[in-house]
């Protein structure tokens, strides 16, 4: 099982993780963060791969993530 | 469990200024990561252009230098040639790289300068508010093209890869992307080939990436990604335009 975190407070809103994953469980949070973005987040860390691909296209290195 | 991705111990933790969705944050996780896994940290020293990524020696976990606009292939040969046992990189715009910056980084390659140069291609200048660059595209609007370049009066693109290819010096020339997981997996293995041939002392070693600019080209992030997709990608055609036989 994969583990996955968000720096949700490093994170700019620029959704380009959002298109890449292929189980379509990165979104976008309702909440803000203290830079004033809508953070990135996932849906169903138990559908989460480990593919990496949200990970690699992140501009702003939020993303950790643990298999 | 095992960490699959996170930060590289190459980049400090201080947070990007770049803008949302910027592609120069993938790339400099890119070249931190190939540091790391070429463990050489210690041994790196980097020279960070004038331009939006001017505040590299923020950024990178090693020795850092800063050049006057468009010089850092000169300065890196300084650097290296005093301190050869190290690894030399440059980090440079297209304004920086290929306007500027003609003359050294033409000159860098053509004397086989044992460095690295990571150019990002973004089309446009980004730092200064989105002037036309010497890789604006034909029809590409920008502040000082407002028409879209019009290439009777400012002349085509610049492919700068494949101009640096031509010269005896240039050991490594590869043009990369970073619009999905799939070209960014390929970028990291040229951005290591790059510095694996500087390791070699094979002489320069050039990696192109094809980025984006969402703030200046007045796009969304996604729109620029496709935008970049659109665009640059059939005009700057991907891949090694240049490697030794055994590289490959
Ligand atoms: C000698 C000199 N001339 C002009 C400038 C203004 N200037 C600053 S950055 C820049 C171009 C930046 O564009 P680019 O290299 O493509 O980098 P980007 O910001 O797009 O990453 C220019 C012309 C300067 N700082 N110094
Ligand atoms: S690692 Fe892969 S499967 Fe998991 S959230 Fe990221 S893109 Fe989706
Ligand atoms: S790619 Fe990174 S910065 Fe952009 S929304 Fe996703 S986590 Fe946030
Ligand atoms: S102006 Fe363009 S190149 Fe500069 S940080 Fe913003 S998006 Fe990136």
């Amino acid at each position: 099982m994969a583990k996955i975190k968000f720096n949700q407070d490093k994170c700019k809103g620029c959704e380009l993780c959002t298109t890449v994953c292929p189980k379509d469980i990165v979104v976008i949070d309702d909440e803000i963060n203290t830079k004033g973005f809508h953070p990135a987040t996932v849906s169903d860390e138990d559908e989460c791969i480990a593919c990496g691909f949200c990970a690699s296209i992140c501009p702003d290195v939020v993303i950790e993530i643990f298999k | 469990m095992e960490q699959i991705a996170g930060r590289p111990n190459a980049l400090t933790d201080k947070e990007f200024h770049y803008c949302p969705g910027c592609t120069h944050g993938i790339v400099h996780r890119l070249v931190a990561e190939v540091i790391d896994e070429l463990g050489v940290q210690e041994e790196a020293i980097g020279v960070a252009p004038v331009g939006c990524a001017v505040l590299a020696y923020e950024y990178f976990d090693v020795d850092m230098h800063e050049a006057a606009h468009g010089r850092a292939p000169a300065v890196a040969t300084g650097v290296k040639r005093v301190h050869p046992d190290k690894v030399v990189f440059t980090y440079q715009g297209d304004g920086d790289f290929a306007s500027i910056g003609t003359a050294e980084s033409v000159h860098a390659a053509s004397r086989g300068e044992e460095i690295t140069a990571i150019f990002i291609n973004n089309a446009i200048y980004g730092m200064t508010g989105g002037q036309m660059a010497p890789t604006t595209l034909e029809g590409q609007k920008t502040t000082t093209s407002p028409y879209g370049r019009d290439v009777d009066h400012a002349g085509h693109p610049i492919k700068m890869s494949e101009m640096l290819a031509t010269l005896e010096g240039a050991a490594y020339v590869a043009r990369v992307s970073v619009d999905s997981p799939k070209n960014i997996k390929k970028a990291k293995k040229a951005i290591k080939k790059a510095f694996e041939v500087q390791l070699a002392g094979e002489g320069f070693a050039l990696v192109e990436v094809l980025s984006t600019c969402p703030t200046n080209w007045g796009l969304s992030p996604l729109e620029a990604i496709d935008w970049l997709q659109e665009n640059m990608l059939p005009y700057y055609p991907l891949g090694e335009i240049k490697s030794k036989e055994e590289d490959k």
